[in-house]
């Protein structure tokens, strides 16, 4: 299983409910497949930065799902089916993720090392202030 | 007091991305990949914005997705 992010934009003329129950439809997909849905974001109708089949605005959704390749495959194809969906895009986060906990681990284990060296060192400067360095 | 440097007009900064403890830079805040965009829409080079060399890939693979989900502009005039 991996975490994948799935964004499309639905067409400004669908109904509020409608996007409802796309996505809903969009979710029962994916738990068809044996994958999971952990998060559904709706930004809402935002205006978009340039026209997309002559539309200006769209609903922003954004999935984020734990699931494998054959489901994101299903998913592109129903966005690619259905005429409301302007635009998608999916994104797979899951070693971007990782390496960022990973990145943010590193900066942890440095910040609880690095003042216990440096504690005998501020003590030799206790008289005299560190000489300015040289630039 | 060092000379100053003849040719820098702007002051070389640290990358922003470092600074800030970002490690992944996420496509869907447009508002922070816009401080990336000059006017014209284009991928500030790193050499002016001073963003070290992993985060300015991120970034611009972050931009190239916004641009694609009409986050931010391919163009702008």
């Amino acid at each position: 299983m991996r975490t994948y992010e799935v964004a499309f934009i639905a067409a400004p003329t669908m109904t509020p409910e409608e996007l409802d129950a796309f996505i809903a439809q969009m979710q029962s997909v994916v738990e068809g497949k044996g994958g999971k849905v952990v998060k559904v974001d709706n930004w809402g109708k935002k205006p978009l930065a340039y026209k997309i089949k002559r539309f200006r605005d769209g609903y922003y959704v954004i999935l984020t799902l734990e699931a494998d390749g054959a489901i994101i495959t299903e998913l592109e194809r129903r966005f690619r089916v259905a005429d409301h969906v302007i635009r998608f895009l999916s994104v797979r986060i899951d070693e971007d993720l990782k390496r960022s906990e990973k990145m943010k681990a590193a900066r942890q284990r440095k910040a609880v090392s690095k003042p216990v060296p440096a504690v005998p060192k501020a003590g030799e400067f206790e008289s005299a202030p560190p000489a300015a360095p040289i630039a | 007091m060092p000379a100053p440097k003849r040719f820098s007009v702007k002051r070389k900064r640290v990358c922003k991305f470092c600074a800030e403890k970002i490690s992944y830079i996420d496509f869907k805040d447009g508002k922070l990949l816009s401080h990336f965009i000059p006017e014209r829409g284009k991928i500030l080079p790193r050499r002016i914005s001073g963003v070290c060399s992993v985060h300015q890939r991120q970034l611009s693979e972050a931009i190239k997705r916004a641009r694609h989900m009409a986050i931010l502009p391919f163009v702008a005039d």
